[in-house]
Parts: C-alpha cells; sequence; structure tokens
C-alpha cells in the first residue's frame, strides 16, 4: 500500500510539471506567490502584483506563455503533444487501469451488442441543476454522441449545445483524474480514513461544524441523503452558490407572491410575445423547450398564408439570440428598459405612480404594444428573466396578471430546486460563518466558489481558515488548490442520479461507462459522510426511488430507465397572485432606480452575463464550447467587453482595444469588441473566463467578470468607468474579423463605424446581394411570389447535357431545407456536427488565421443600420450543389457528385491542392493545414464516431449530409426490405436543432416533410444566380410586422431586403 | 543559320541599326571571348555569388523541410484564401520562363537575328524558371507525397486524374514546356559543347563536355541533322509560349470567383508573362554583361529591342487591367463590380497602388530613348516589373479570394515567414543554377555568333576552328 502510494505520489509530480520552468512569470508562479499569501493580505498582494512589469508584460501578452512560445503554426499540435505526453505519465503507473488492448472474443455475448452497432440508453444531463432527457449513443460500451430524448418535455428529441459538449467533457483529458491530498495523488481509503476520524469528532457536536457547498440541486435522492444526514449530524449547514443560477427571479417571487415559485413559459399558446432584455428563447433551463413552442408559432408558409403567425418585440439594450427572431427590436439604454416596463406597466393599469418619461422611439412604440397586448388577453407572454432587477420582474408578474396570461402563457409552479434559497444569502452565510471559525469541515461538490463567488465575500481567504476543505468536481480547479483534498467527481455519464428539468420532470441518471478515472458520484460522497463508505451510486438511487415508487418497482424503474423518465412528475401550477402592494413599491423602486441613472449623464452600466457557450465557466475546459462562436459576437476562445459604437465613439475606444474597467475600486483588464446592436451606455462582459486553473488550453483566456461582480452587483453594475490603454487585443472571430484595419479609425466620436471597416462593407454587402431574403406577411400574403423576384434564377436546361433523372434511376435525392424563420442562432446544430462528425478543434490561435473546421456555420447578419441593426442568422452547410463549382476543379477526382446527388469528398483520394475551397462560393470547405485531429490521445479516440473517418492533416473536407446516417437508413431498409421511411432519417443538425428549422430528406419523395418546404413559394436558394443549384435551400424569413410600428418612422423602420431591391 | 543564305539580309539595305556584334571582332575573337569565360580561372566573385545563392538555396531546403513535416499550415494560407505566395510564385515562375523561349524559337522564326546573343542565356533561365515553378504544384499540395496522383499513369485503382481540372491541363502544359525547353536548349547546346571540349586542356573537363557533347564534329551532315532539329523543336516550342500561360491562365478563368472568372485572362496571362520574362532577362543579363565584359555581344541593340517588346507587352497588361474594371462595370454584375472596387479601394489598395506604379507607370520610361540605352536604368525599370509581375498575381489570387460571395467567409492573407523563406528560396535554387550555369557552359551561342560576325557573311568558315570537319 505504502509504496503503491509513494509510486503514485511520483507520477503525480512528474505530470504537473510545467513545461516551461523558470520563464519570467506565468500564471503558475503567480498562483504560488499568492498560495503563500494569507487572509485580506492576498488582495493586497494581488495589487502589488499588478504593478509589476511581468505583470503587466503577462496581461499584453496575446496568448498564454505557454501557447506563444511554441513556433508559429504548430501551437495546437505541440499542446497536444504535450497534454498527451503528461496524460500517458499520470496513467503510467498511476491510476488504477491500465488500457489491456487484447482481442479476446466474447465468451458469453453480452445481450444487444452487436459490433458496429451503436445502442442508445435514456438517460438525463444536467445544467446548472436542471436536467435535459437525453438519448446516449454507445458504441461497443464508448459513449460518443448525445441526442435529444423525444419523449423528454425539456428535450423533444434536441438539445442545447451543453448537452452536445457533454461528451467531450467526459473524455477531456484535463479532468481530474485521481484523489489527491495538498495537491498529491492520494486513495479513496486514506481520505475516508482522515474524513471518518473528523466526523466522529464532529458527531459529538451534533455537526455544527459540518457544511456543504453546492449548486443548484433538483435531484430528489441528494435532498433525502442531505435529510439522512441531518439525522447523524443535525447541526449541519447546506449552502448553495449557482453563479449564474435564478437568484433575483428568486428575489422577485418571495417579493410578489411571498414565496419562492418557479416561473414557466408556454410560447405554443402566446400569440403576442414582449422579451424584456431576455433571452428566455436560448438561455435557462426550458430554453430548448421553449423554442420548439416558439417555432411552432413562426411556421410561416407562402402556400398557407392565412396561417396565424405570432408576434415577437424584443426590448433590450444588448443584442440576443432571441431578438434575431423578434418581429421588431427596440434598442434602449438600461434605464430606458427599465423606464419602458414601468411605463408598459402604467399604461396596462397595473402600477401607479408619476408617467414614467421615455425616449422619443419608445414612446412612440410603447401604445401600439400595448394595444397589441391587450388585443390578446390570455394569449399574449411578457418575458423578463433573471437578469432584470426583481422590481422590473415583479412589475412583469403584474402585468401578466392584468393581460390574464397566468395560467395561459405564464405559469406559477412549486420550485423545481429542492429546498430553494437565496444563494447569495446563503453563500455570504457560509463565508460569514468561515470567518468566524464557526466551519470545522467543508465540502464543496461542483462548485468553484474561489473563482465565482462575488468579488466582495473575500471568499479564498474565509476559506482558508477552515480546517478541513474538501472539493468534490470534474476539474482540479481554483477551489481545489485552497482545499486539503480534492476527490474527482464522476461524470454523469459515469454516474447513477436522477434530477428534474424545468417543468418538474424526474430523469434517472444512468451511466453509459465505468468513471474513467477515480470518479465518485455526488451521491456517493454524502454516503460517505452518513458513514455508508461503500454504498455504490446504483444503489443510493435505487433504493431512493424504491421508498418513493409504489407497486411493481422492478417495472416502474426499468419503464423509467427505458423513457428516461418518470411519468406525471411534472410540477401542478400553483394558485399564486401578486401582492398590489408589491407591484406599486417596484414601480416606486424602478422610478427611483430611473432617475437616478438619469441623473449621471453618460454612464456606462456593466452587463454580467452567462457566456453563450461556457456559461459561468464550468465548460470553460470543454474545447467544443470554446470554439463554437458566441452567436452575437462570433467570438471563440475569449470573452470581452462588449459596447456599441456609440459608447466607443464617446469614449474614445478602438476595436479590440484593451482596457482597464472599474468599478466601486476593483479594476479588471479587458479588452474592447465594438459590436452592433448594443445600446449606449451598457457594457457587457460575459462570465466563466479569466480562469487560472481550468488546464493550460484555457487558462489565462478571456477576462475574469467575477473580480468585478460583487454581492450587490450580481448581473448589473452601473456607473464603470472604462479606461482605454491604446494598443490591440488579438481576438479570434470566424466572422468579420478585420474590422480593423492599418489607418482606418473605426468607430467615429459620434459613434459611427467607419465605411471602409469590413463590418460595415460586409453588412452592406449581405443586404445587396440578397443572402437572406426577408419580407412581411402583409408583403408575402399580397405576393406569395415576392421572394422569387430578388434574384435572377437561371434556367435548368442552359447545358448541353440532360440533367440526371435521379427518381426514373430509381436513386433518392438527398437535400436539406433551413426555415430562416425560426433559426435562433444557438449553434447546437454546431456541436452536433461537430460531435457526430469527429471534427477537430484548431485552437485560438488557428482561428486567428481563418481555419476553423465547423462544418456547418451560422453566419450572422447585420441589416439596416449598424447602430441599430436587425441581426439575421443563417445556417450554412454545405450545399451540395447540382452543378458543384469543387467537383469540376479537383485534379484528382477526389470530391464527385453521387447518384444520390451528394457531393461526397473521398478524403483517401484528395491531395490537398483547396482548389475546390476556392472555387466555392459559399465557402463550406474546410481544410486541414496541420494535423488537427488527434489520433494518439487514448481518451479522445474513445469520443470519436467510429462511423466517420478521421481526416489527416492536408485533407479537404466538409459537410456530407450525415452521410453514415443515409448509409445506416439504406442498409436497414434493404435489409427490411422496405423504403426508407419518410423523415425518419435524420442529419446530425437537423436533430438536435430545437426548433425544428431544418428539414431533410429525400425530395424527390413527396412524404418527405423536405419535399414539401421545398414546395413552397418562400424556398430560395443561396446565391442561385451562379446556377450552382443548390440541394440546400432556405425558406425566407417574413416577419409579422406590427403596422403601427411600421408608420411610425418609415425611415426608421428596419430596411428589409425587399425595401431594397 | 537559315539566316545565312538569306539575300535579304544585309545591314546596308535597311536604315543605320546598331550591330549586334560590335566591330573588329573575327569569329576566333568571338570563340575565345566566350569560351574563355568557362575555361579560365573562376573568378573570385562568382565564390561569393554562388556562396550567396547556395546560402539562399540552404533556405529553401530548410523551408521545404519544416513544409514536409508539419505541413502546409506553416504557410499564410487560409480560408477563404487557399492559394496564396504557393501559386503566386508559380505562375511568376512560369512568367519569367516565357522570355526564353519566346526569344529562341518565336524570335527564330522571325529571323530577328539580334536575339542569337541572348536566346541561350534566356532559355537557361526559363529551365531554371521552370524548374522554381514546377515545384510549386508539388509542394503546395496538402499531402505532397501523393502529388503523383495527378499525372495519368495506370494503377491498380484504375483511376485517372480528373481531367476537366486546369490543374491537370497545368500538368500537361507545364511538363511538356519543361521538356521542350530542355531539349531546344540542349540541342542548341551541341556544337558549342564541342568547342568546349576540343578547347579545354583538362582531361577530365574534355570528358565531361565531350560526353554531352554526343560526338559532334561539325559534319555537314551534323549540321544539317541539327538544322533541321532546332528548326523542328523552334516549331513546337512556338505554340507553347502562347499555351503554357494560357492554361495557366484557366487554373483562375474556369473558377467562378469574381476576379478570376474573365475571359480576358489567356491573352493577358501571356502577355504578362513575356513582359516578365523580358525584364528578368534584363535583371540578369545587365549585371553578367557587366561582369564578364560581354558588351560586344550583348549590345545596345539588345537593350534597345528587349525594351520595345517590354514596353508593348506592358501595354497589353495595363489594357487588360484596364479592361478587367471596364467589364465589372460594363457586365452590371454586382460581384464583379465589388471585386473591382475592392482591388482598388479595399484593404489591399496599397498592393494595388503599388503594383501600378510597377507595372503601368514606371515602364513608361521606356518611350525615352535614352532611358532605353542606359543599361542603369533598365535595370532600374525591370526590378520594377519583377515586382510588379509578382504583386499582379498577389492581387490575382488571395486578393480575388479574400472577399468572395458571402461576406460571412470573407477573410485576410498574409504570407508568414515561411511563405518568405520558400519564395527566396526558390529565388537561391534559381540562382545557384544560373551560376553553375555561366561558369560551365557558354552563356552565349559561340556558333551561332560566329556567323553575326560581318566576315562570316560569305559563309565560308562556318565551322570554326574547332569545329572543321576531319580531312
Amino acid at each position: 500500500m505504502d509504496s503503491d502510494h509513494g509510486v503514485k505520489g511520483k507520477c503525480g509530480a512528474e505530470a504537473s510539471r510545467r513545461p516551461d520552468a523558470g520563464a519570467p512569470l506565468d500564471l503558475e508562479e503567480l498562483r504560488e506567490k499568492l498560495r503563500q499569501k494569507r487572509g485580506p493580505e492576498l488582495w493586497r498582494s494581488l495589487d502589488e502584483l499588478a504593478g509589476t512589469p511581468e505583470f503587466e508584460d503577462m496581461l499584453h501578452r496575446e496568448f498564454p506563455r505557454h501557447a506563444s512560445e511554441w513556433p508559429e503554426g504548430v501551437s495546437r499540435r505541440s499542446f497536444l503533444q504535450l497534454a498527451s505526453a503528461s496524460l500517458a505519465l499520470a496513467g503510467l503507473t498511476g491510476c488504477t487501469r491500465q488500457p489491456v488492448e487484447k482481442i479476446v472474443p466474447y465468451v458469453k455475448k453480452p445481450e444487444q451488442i452487436i459490433p458496429g452497432k451503436p445502442l442508445f440508453y435514456a438517460t438525463a444531463l444536467t445544467q446548472a441543476g436542471y436536467a435535459t432527457g437525453v438519448l446516449a449513443e454507445s458504441h461497443m460500451g464508448r459513449p460518443t454522441k448525445i441526442e435529444g430524448n423525444p419523449d423528454h418535455p425539456a428535450s423533444l428529441g434536441a438539445t442545447d449545445i451543453f448537452a452536445q459538449a457533454a461528451v467531450l467533457t467526459l473524455y477531456d483529458p484535463a479532468r481530474s483524474q485521481s484523489i489527491s491530498h495538498a495537491g498529491r495523488a492520494a486513495t479513496w481509503d486514506t481520505f475516508t480514513a482522515e474524513l471518518s476520524k473528523t466526523l466522529l469528532a464532529q458527531q459529538a457536536l451534533g455537526g455544527v461544524g459540518i457544511r456543504l457547498l453546492t449548486g443548484t440541486v433538483t435531484s430528489l435522492t441528494l435532498a433525502d441523503q442531505i435529510q439522512q444526514l441531518r439525522t447523524r449530524f443535525p447541526q449541519l449547514r447546506w449552502h448553495r452558490w449557482e453563479p449564474a443560477g435564478g437568484r433575483q427571479a428568486f428575489v422577485a417571487s418571495m417579493r410578489a407572491f411571498g414565496r419562492p415559485v418557479e416561473t414557466r413559459y408556454d410560447f405554443a399558446k402566446a400569440d403576442v410575445v414582449l422579451a424584456i432584455d431576455s433571452d428566455a428563447l436560448t438561455q435557462g433551463p426550458g430554453s430548448v423547450r421553449y423554442q420548439r413552442d416558439f417555432a411552432a408559432r413562426r411556421r410561416v408558409r407562402a402556400n398557407q398564408p392565412e396561417q396565424p403567425v405570432s408576434r415577437v418585440y424584443c426590448v433590450e439594450s444588448q443584442p440576443t439570440n432571441t431578438s434575431t427572431v423578434a418581429d421588431h427590436r427596440l434598442q434602449l439604454a438600461p434605464a430606458d428598459v427599465e423606464a419602458f416596463v414601468l411605463a408598459l406597466a402604467q399604461a396596462l393599469g397595473v402600477a401607479g405612480g408619476a408617467p414614467a418619461t421615455l425616449p422619443q422611439k419608445a414612446a412612440d412604440w410603447l401604445p401600439a404594444v400595448a394595444r397589441d397586448l391587450q388585443a390578446a388577453p390570455g394569449r399574449s407572454l411578457v418575458l423578463g428573466d433573471e437578469y432584470c432587477s426583481p422590481a422590473v420582474q415583479i412589475l412583469i408578474h403584474g402585468i401578466n396578471q392584468r393581460l390574464g396570461n397566468v395560467g395561459a402563457t405564464v405559469l406559477y409552479t412549486e420550485p423545481v430546486e429542492v429546498d430553494p434559497v437565496d444563494h447569495l444569502v446563503s453563500i455570504t452565510e457560509l463565508v460569514r460563518d468561515m470567518n468566524a471559525g464557526r466551519v470545522e469541515v467543508l465540502l464543496m461538490a461542483g462548485v468553484n466558489p474561489v473563482y465565482d463567488a462575488p468579488a466582495d465575500l473575500g471568499f479564498a481567504a474565509a476559506l482558508d481558515k477552515v480546517p478541513l476543505r474538501i472539493h468534490h468536481g470534474l476539474y482540479d480547479d481554483e477551489t481545489s488548490a485552497h482545499c486539503h483534498w480534492h476527490i474527482p467527481a464522476a461524470h454523469e455519464l459515469e454516474s447513477w442520479g436522477d434530477a428534474r428539468s424545468f417543468d418538474g420532470t424526474v430523469s434517472i441518471i444512468q451511466p453509459l461507462i465505468e468513471p474513467l478515472f477515480e470518479g465518485k458520484s455526488l451521491y456517493e460522497v454524502l454516503a460517505l459522510l452518513a458513514n455508508q463508505p461503500d454504498a455504490t451510486g446504483y444503489d443510493i438511487v435505487r433504493q431512493h426511488w424504491q421508498r418513493l415508487l409504489p407497486g411493481d418497482f422492478e417495472g416502474a424503474w426499468s419503464k423509467a430507465l427505458h423513457d428516461g423518465l418518470l411519468p406525471n412528475t411534472q410540477m401542478p401550477p400553483v394558485g399564486v397572485a401578486v401582492a398590489g402592494g408589491a407591484v406599486q413599491q417596484a414601480a416606486a423602486e424602478v422610478a427611483s432606480s430611473v432617475q437616478q441613472a438619469r441623473a449621471q449623464q453618460g454612464r456606462v452600466t456593466l452587463y454580467f452575463r452567462p457566456d453563450p457557450t461556457i456559461w459561468d465557466g464550468r465548460y470553460a475546459s470543454n474545447v467544443w464550447l470554446q470554439e463554437l462562436p458566441k452567436p452575437m459576437t462570433k467570438l471563440v476562445w475569449d470573452n470581452a467587453l462588449v459596447i456599441g459604437p456609440a459608447t466607443a465613439g464617446r469614449l474614445g475606444l478602438g476595436h479590440e482595444e484593451p482596457v482597464e474597467v472599474t468599478f466601486k475600486d476593483r479594476k479588471l483588464r479587458a479588452a474592447a469588441w465594438i459590436q452592433p446592436g448594443v445600446a449606449d451606455g451598457v457594457a457587457v462582459l460575459t462570465l466563466g473566463y479569466g480562469r487560472d486553473r481550468a488546464g493550460d488550453r484555457v487558462s489565462g483566456q478571456g477576462f475574469n467578470a467575477y473580480a468585478l461582480r460583487t454581492s450587490d452587483a450580481l448581473w448589473t453594475a452601473p456607473g464603470i468607468e472604462i479606461r482605454g490603454l491604446g494598443g490591440r487585443y488579438l481576438f479570434a472571430s470566424t466572422q468579420n474579423h478585420h474590422t480593423l484595419q492599418s489607418g482606418i479609425q473605426e468607430v467615429s466620436k459620434d459613434g459611427r463605424i467607419s465605411d471602409d471597416s469590413e463590418m460595415r462593407v460586409a453588412s452592406e454587402e449581405a443586404q445587396k446581394r440578397h443572402l437572406i431574403r426577408v419580407g412581411t406577411l402583409q408583403e408575402m400574403r399580397q405576393d406569395p411570389e415576392f421572394v422569387q423576384k430578388h434574384r435572377e434564377k437561371p434556367e435548368t436546361d442552359m447545358t448541353m447535357f440532360p440533367p440526371y433523372d435521379y427518381k426514373s434511376n430509381g436513386k433518392h435525392a438527398w437535400g436539406m431545407a433551413i426555415d430562416l424563420n425560426v433559426c435562433t442562432g444557438c449553434s447546437s446544430c454546431v456541436v452536433a456536427c461537430q460531435a457526430e462528425n469527429n471534427i477537430p478543434v484548431v485552437g485560438k490561435e488557428q482561428v486567428t488565421r481563418g481555419r476553423e473546421m465547423h462544418w456547418l456555420r451560422i453566419d450572422r447578419y447585420f441589416h439596416g443600420d449598424l447602430e441599430e441593426p436587425t441581426i439575421h442568422n443563417q445556417p450554412v452547410p454545405c450545399m451540395h450543389c447540382e452543378n458543384a463549382p469543387c467537383e469540376v476543379v479537383c485534379p484528382v477526382a477526389a470530391t464527385a457528385h453521387s447518384d444520390e446527388g451528394l457531393n461526397d469528398m473521398v478524403y483517401n483520394r484528395c491531395v490537398g491542392t483547396r482548389y475546390c475551397s476556392n472555387n466555392c462560393p459559399y465557402k463550406v470547405r474546410r481544410f486541414n493545414f496541420l494535423r488537427f485531429s488527434e489520433r494518439e490521445s487514448p481518451l479522445y479516440r474513445m469520443l470519436y464516431n467510429p462511423d466517420v473517418t478521421v481526416r489527416m492533416r492536408g485533407v479537404m473536407e466538409k459537410c456530407t449530409y450525415c452521410v453514415q446516417r443515409i448509409e445506416q437508413a439504406k442498409i436497414e431498409s434493404k435489409v427490411d426490405s422496405q423504403p426508407i421511411p419518410p423523415n425518419r432519417l435524420q442529419t446530425a443538425c437537423q436533430q438536435a436543432c430545437p426548433t425544428q428549422a431544418i428539414a431533410f430528406g429525400d425530395i424527390n419523395d413527396e412524404q418527405w416533410e423536405v419535399t414539401r418546404w421545398k414546395a413552397d413559394k418562400l424556398n430560395y436558394g443561396l446565391l442561385e444566380e451562379l446556377n450552382t443549384r443548390p440541394r440546400t435551400t432556405y425558406l425566407a424569413k417574413v416577419l409579422n410586422k406590427n403596422e403601427a410600428i411600421e408608420k411610425l418612422a418609415p425611415a426608421e423602420a428596419e430596411r428589409t431586403e425587399h425595401g431594397h431591391s | 543559320m537559315a539566316t545565312l543564305d538569306d539575300a535579304s539580309y544585309s545591314p546596308a539595305a535597311k536604315p543605320y541599326k546598331p550591330p549586334v556584334v560590335a566591330p573588329g571582332h573575327t569569329p576566333a575573337t568571338v570563340t575565345d571571348k566566350i569560351s574563355s569565360v568557362v575555361l579560365q580561372r573562376t573568378p573570385k566573385w562568382w565564390y561569393v555569388a554562388f556562396g550567396v545563392s547556395f546560402f539562399l538555396l540552404m533556405i529553401f531546403m530548410m523551408a521545404v523541410t519544416k513544409l514536409f513535416l508539419t505541413g502546409v499550415g506553416i504557410w499564410g494560407i487560409n480560408q477563404p484564401a487557399g492559394w496564396g505566395f504557393d501559386i503566386i510564385n508559380f505562375v511568376w515562375w512560369i512568367g519569367i520562363g516565357h522570355a526564353g523561349t519566346l526569344i529562341s524559337a518565336i524570335l527564330l522564326l522571325l529571323r530577328q537575328e539580334w536575339r542569337t546573343s541572348i536566346n541561350r542565356f534566356a532559355e537557361a533561365m526559363t529551365l531554371f524558371a521552370v524548374a522554381c515553378a514546377g515545384m510549386y504544384p508539388v509542394l503546395h499540395t496538402g499531402r505532397p507525397w501523393l502529388a503523383y496522383w495527378l499525372l495519368p499513369y495506370p494503377n491498380t485503382m484504375g483511376l485517372w486524374p480528373q481531367f476537366r481540372s486546369p490543374l491537370i491541363w497545368d500538368v500537361f502544359a507545364v511538363s511538356t514546356y519543361a521538356t521542350v525547353s530542355l531539349m531546344f536548349w540542349y540541342v542548341g547546346l551541341v556544337p558549342d559543347l564541342a568547342t568546349l571540349r576540343d578547347r579545354s586542356k583538362h582531361k577530365l573537363a574534355k570528358i565531361a563536355y565531350g560526353i554531352p557533347a554526343m560526338g559532334w564534329r561539325g559534319s555537314v551532315k551534323h549540321w544539317h541533322n541539327y538544322e533541321v532539329a532546332y528548326l523542328l523543336l523552334a516549331g513546337l516550342s512556338t505554340p507553347l509560349v502562347l499555351s503554357v500561360h494560357t492554361v495557366v491562365s484557366f487554373d483562375f478563368a474556369i473558377g467562378i470567383i469574381p476576379g478570376w472568372h474573365a475571359t480576358i485572362f489567356p491573352p493577358y496571362f501571356v502577355a504578362g508573362a513575356v513582359y516578365a520574362g523580358f525584364a528578368m532577362v534584363l535583371t540578369l543579363a545587365l549585371p553578367l554583361r557587366a561582369a564578364f565584359g560581354l558588351h560586344d555581344f550583348i549590345t545596345q541593340r539588345h537593350l534597345q529591342n528587349m525594351a520595345k517588346v517590354m514596353l508593348a507587352t506592358g501595354l497589353i497588361v495595363v489594357y487588360g487591367y484596364a479592361m478587367e474594371i471596364f467589364f465589372a462595370w460594363y457586365s452590371g454584375n454586382h460581384y464583379e463590380a465589388f471585386m473591382a472596387m475592392n482591388r482598388v479601394l479595399g484593404p489591399y489598395k496599397y498592393h494595388w497602388m503599388t503594383l501600378i506604379l510597377c507595372n503601368a507607370i514606371v515602364p513608361q520610361l521606356l518611350w525615352i530613348r535614352k532611358i532605353r540605352n542606359s543599361p542603369f536604368w533598365l535595370f532600374f525599370v525591370s526590378m520594377f516589373i519583377n515586382v510588379g509581375m509578382w504583386l499582379e498575381r498577389y492581387i490575382i489570387i488571395p486578393v480575388s479570394l479574400h472577399r468572395d460571395f458571402l461576406p460571412s467567409s470573407w477573410g485576410m492573407y498574409r504570407g508568414t515567414i515561411w511563405d518568405w523563406a520558400t519564395f527566396i528560396g526558390t529565388i537561391g535554387l534559381f540562382l545557384s543554377l544560373l551560376f553553375l550555369f555561366v561558369r560551365l557552359l557558354p552563356m552565349i551561342s559561340i556558333f551561332e555568333m560566329r556567323t553575326l560576325v560581318p566576315d562570316a557573311k560569305g559563309g565560308t568558315n562556318l565551322g570554326g576552328e574547332t569545329t572543321e570537319m576531319p580531312r
């Protein structure tokens, strides 16, 4: 045992040795310096350190030291070599399992496993505590892909990006792989031995010094376990901290209803939606379901022009995915947004008080919106989610109640969170108790408060006063660095559990694979506290449900596992009403807040928001999500201080200019990103970046918003100062990165983006080229052909050769159509494509060189004024052109047309001349400029989809329409001697899409949905005037405009394409 | 030579032209003068010049090693600009390679006897330029070890190249051109190799020159066969001068990218190639003429004529630029119009302005006789054209690609240090070969020069001293 321990310790030390010991100053060293300090001294010393030239240098470097020291062009490779080398070292002696590679036939064939055929297991994945039901695809025991569970109400078959990326987290080499004690590898047994000593001592005291800190918990089993723990330790306290959780919604609910309630929306019933600074469609627990319901009301077809369509208004300070699908977008400064809500409440008679004053445009808008809402009582929906102040949320509750929406489009239910508390209060109390020395044992599970607790609490300093600190998590992170013990957590795909979704539906989480490392689930760790060190997660969860499920337990249990949910566990609505006094008080609060804000001329408010791809930082190590372009900025691997052109012009800030942000004496170095559509007076900084212990790939990337985020400013920090530092920070963006050119002043003093900036040129060109065809419902009803008039469509007989007749040759003709009206730009399709097709990640440096590999991208275009634009999304996969320009120019016939109309790419034949990519007008081809695919890492090898070739360097690749799925379906149909059932075969992007914006299938067969879409008059081909005859086509965007608003200011009303032509 | 019996050839019958050989030379002095360059001791400056070239060649070796180990990602190419320095340099070198064949073949057929003193040299330059150019199609592929798949060869897979691709046409065009140029050059060298064989004193040199001289004895039959072969090869080369760059221009003209898809490309590219080729001939010939004291053979007349060819082809190129912009407007095609605007006013506007300066404005100096007569000024103008023609390909290739149809995919292109290393490295290869050539082979055709000596007009002393028929 002892010698074993010794070996492991050595191995751990080897693995963690840095390649560049002795460099002037790097994060590691800085951390070390800081680690030697304690208490309040720590922060002071941070300031001191911040003054040193080395620190300045570190801040100014484009890339973290580890990245920039590799020679040009190969940094990612070198990194992966190092990563896999360190992984190999870590796995060499240390860790319990050695991969035994022997080929042995099954003696007893496991049931259901047929080599080469995947199995799907229903389970659930949680995001900040809330579950989404998924089907996990397993190849020979390896989970490789996540699909939505069609039976689960939070999924209905679709997923968000986080669920899609979960498999990568499972195989992430940066995951902590061993229990560690004071940074050295240790064993579960030593941990249990030491812990039980402390626990025995605590037991005598009733557990008064034992504290738990978790994020949002919806698991009933966990709740039960904690309850049971309390029988052993009656004084035990359970604290909660979810950095991007629904804290303000909780406060609003307490004040409005006197009790915590969960707010749930039913978009399917909403005719008129007004979203106030809300991105409910793509953020938050129910977003996948909301998108589906929303889309159901937004499917416009020229062939059915009279079908009713919902109308969406967005009033916001910064662009959201929701506003990209809205009919009207009103861009207001933060104070004006609040004033707008107040004025609306007053107009609807919800609140009284002095009438709120509004800017002219908003004042013109308001009556039109109010009339529209009033005309749809019980069928309207006003959204204001977590980021609105509690007072504004109370007003919105009041408005919805007045409009009769409660019980129809707005449902109030019991909270899904177990034992809901105010997380801010909860963590503040914990810090207070730690400082007071009342905490003896602290178990932190699945949280990283040293990194993400409010900055003013001084969490790290308080934590260091706790005698026994235990961290349980997937990663060895900032918090575990402050802990005595770090217990690696088992991933959700490795462990048993349960969780509830946004509507309360319970799912059992079942593992697909044994823990890859020494991971333990929280259930097992809590069982240890309850003195059951040998209890397995399976027993704990199963026994819990055995008590809860009446009747035939075995049957119910297997059915729950099979279906992925327990039926009838939805939270029923509760009857609550907004207290009138609360509304009046909220109105007064909003009025004074507005007044206060307006009193300070030129004030800039900082918005903290969860990052669209890495959320609160928990996905920082997930490179798929890091390299997923953020929907609005298209930034990857970084966050930025996002400001509008007006603010930038006023403050004289340049695009990508490093800045210093000051909020109440707290300073943060960041870099500015000028984004059209952000109102004057607001800056947005997303959470989750600036990590210093998130693995080599991401540590030091971006800017740590938590350094400014204090407990009184969780989402909104009013009155920040921004000081430009000059120079340029290199951001990696996948679209129109080069807005800044030498010698061009990109934003003028009055906030106008320069005429020759790429952003403006690109935006104007996109409109002139009719890439996104937009019209209004009124236009469409007058002239269903209006979409087709934009561009000449070449005749198909302009060739000497007769077109190939797929139909009479008995062939399928695969095609795709994308409904732009419902694409929210959520990007699930992009990650799904990446997971399905083994698409490599290239790293920030390669993205700055324009070498990202995504087969499917979402183009974002600004229409109209760049200062106040309408934003459109356009997913662009391969068009599989009938006259493919890539095919004729390939010298070796490596890309050729299949007899089903697919534009096939033969990797083995490709020599890599890149002519095809040059000649592709859609630029959907992707080239392996370097060896991007990680072929050696044993972990990534487990991740790969065995049905898809892993491409080597020097080879071109692109969207295949998921040809492996097509072939699978054809094989099955051949085996069954049945034609492929229509609409069953789905591409990965289509399957993941929450709004079902993508249809795919045989366009020769009218039974397929896609054929009906393509027959519609809204259907158009991108760049079809080039006579490429794309197989992928788009359904034009048709907006349901409110004529009252359209008439207001025709000059200002957004200029749709139609208006141009 | 065919020109010898031509009765119409008489300097007196035409207005005065500067002579193509300085007065005072006899066939013997011509032979002495030219062969002595090869047979004398190596001058010191040659070691220096070759050393520098060889150093550059080593940079090339390093860049290529790095390229093979790491991949084309070391270059600046990206999405959307899948081609950059690789194809720019390919087209640039191929263009330079045009002058040689043009001078040798077309001027031969047109009986421009002034070509004689520069043709050997220009042909060598062609070969070396084509060698440099031919490297790029292989190097630029993502998997260069499979580049032979572009060749039509029988294989077990039963696969042929895809004959609709202009890259395959390139393979045929360039390889044919390289082969014919090599043969043309070699056939032209045979009598001179025999001269060197006979004149060299060292035994090894005699053997080294003797083997490629293929037993040339200067018999009438030899001369007859030689004349026929040379004329045939000239006839073969002539269409190649036009076809190679036409085919190279198809690499772009066949594509659908605005800025590529233009019918004007073939003539425009051929003119550009001749333009670039003559500029490079001058760039190399002027210093060598000074270094070896060959003013008697490369005379003012040669400089004048080359300058005139440059001026003429340069004007065709400028016409091409003008037409590209005119058609962008006249076609009414929005993408073309944007492309033209973007070239002139977009992020690469300085590249475009420099191009216009180099290729359109500076060469207008050649209208002035004094400049045409001044080696310094000609060198000056030629250098501008060399740079300008490189920039032209830069404008055509990455600048057309960087902003094509979908604004979402726009990007920027910039060469990396490895792009430059590869480019400079091929210059090193070119210069190394060139210095070896001037050191080891007669850079001016000895026997042809002899025919230009006024003394030779009688046609009696055809063979000169070393190629006399055995008695």
